[in-house]
């Protein structure tokens, strides 16, 4: 049986990949990629995880063997700062569109342009 | 429409078994660790900081954050290019209520220095440059919220965040310097300064920390600087 959170990261990248097919609002397509980087955030997260284990801060009372994986954190680090980026050049991306063209409908966005 | 939502969830079901297929080969919970096992013993005496996330992140994977930095550099540049415009205003109408404005001006401070703190203690506690430097944007976010004149100064902003940029190379230059490689971490290596644990330790990671967090949120205030104001039509 697959672990639970292994369970909702696949859910969130596909739920985000739903949006990105089927929505025809910019925006929402913007979401949609969003949540799916959250997606494979979770699921890069989970796969670090040693059970009964404690987050790899080596203060008092946790050592080396009671620390969880560090690689992956730092990748979900490292991760999180573009996915921040990225969204924020697709939403100034997505202000120029509408001030341009006058709406946010992919389909329409692309009748005007002929 | 109805046809291609069935066609979409039929797909994407397909996608999710096979994602769901291989992942169940890797069991969830056991230890899976081959280079983290090295890095959890190694991380107090080779960096000088017991956070392990940011001595992989800062230390021993250095250029993954200079890429990231530069990556949100590029962001930042390219929001101020796309949303480039001669004169440009806010157009806010209505300002906050009192106790909105008066709440946020009482904030802010407490919300600097959390973020400061943040950052500075990236060696000790959960955080580092760019938690720290995301709280310090969301101090400037909230005035530029509660404000409809509220301005961040621009051109100390713009010097700040290339002087914070160019300061974390320089930091990598004087380690090719001393240890023959870039991002050598000289401050704990040839010094060992400070004590494991305490604020006064970890090598080079409080430094380049607080010139990520700086760097981070000045580059995020500056994003939302731009996003908020639009043209004037005359």
């Amino acid at each position: 049986m697959i672990s639970a959170y292994y369970f909702g990261a696949i859910s969130l990248i596909l739920i985000g990949l739903y949006a990105v097919l089927v929505k025809k609002n910019i925006l929402k397509i913007l979401i949609g990629l969003s949540i799916m980087e959250t997606g494979v955030n979770l699921l890069l997260i989970s796969i670090g995880y040693v059970s009964g284990r404690s987050a790899p801060i080596l203060s008092e009372g946790i050592g080396p063997l009671q620390a969880v994986d560090p690689i992956p954190q730092a990748l979900v680090l490292t991760a999180i700062v573009i996915g921040v980026a990225t969204t924020a050049m697709a939403l100034s991306v997505a202000i120029i569109l509408y001030e341009k063209y006058g709406t946010l409908n992919i389909e329409e966005i692309r009748r005007l342009r002929g | 429409m109805m046809l291609k939502r069935i066609l979409a969830i039929f797909m994407i079901l397909i996608i999710g078994f096979w994602l769901a297929k291989g992942l169940s080969g890797i069991p969830f919970g056991a230890d899976k660790m081959l280079v983290g096992k090295y890095y959890l013993e190694h991380v107090k005496d080779q960096t000088g900081a017991i956070n392990a996330v940011t001595a992989v992140v800062v230390n021993y994977r250095g250029f993954d954050t200079l890429g990231e930095v530069t990556v949100l550099f590029i962001a930042s540049t390219g929001v101020a290019a796309l949303l480039w415009r001669k004169r440009r205003e806010r157009t806010a109408k209505m300002e906050g209520s009192v106790v909105l404005t008066t709440g946020s001006k009482l904030l802010f401070p407490f919300i600097m220095i959390f973020g400061m703190y943040i950052f500075i203690h990236g060696h000790l506690t959960p955080g580092g440059g760019f938690p720290g430097g995301a709280t310090i944007a969301t101090a400037f976010l909230l005035m530029y919220l509660a404000f409809i004149v509220y301005e961040i100064p621009h051109k100390g902003f713009e010097v700040t965040e290339g002087l914070a940029g160019m300061s974390y190379v320089l930091v990598g230059l004087i380690g090719l310097v001393i240890g023959g490689y870039f991002l050598f971490d000289w401050i704990w290596q040839t010094w060992k300064l400070g004590t494991i644990g305490k604020l006064i330790s970890g090598g080079f990671i409080p430094v380049i920390y607080t010139i990520i967090g700086i760097k981070v949120a000045t580059e995020l205030s500056g994003i939302v600087d731009n996003m908020l104001k639009e043209e004037v039509k005359e």
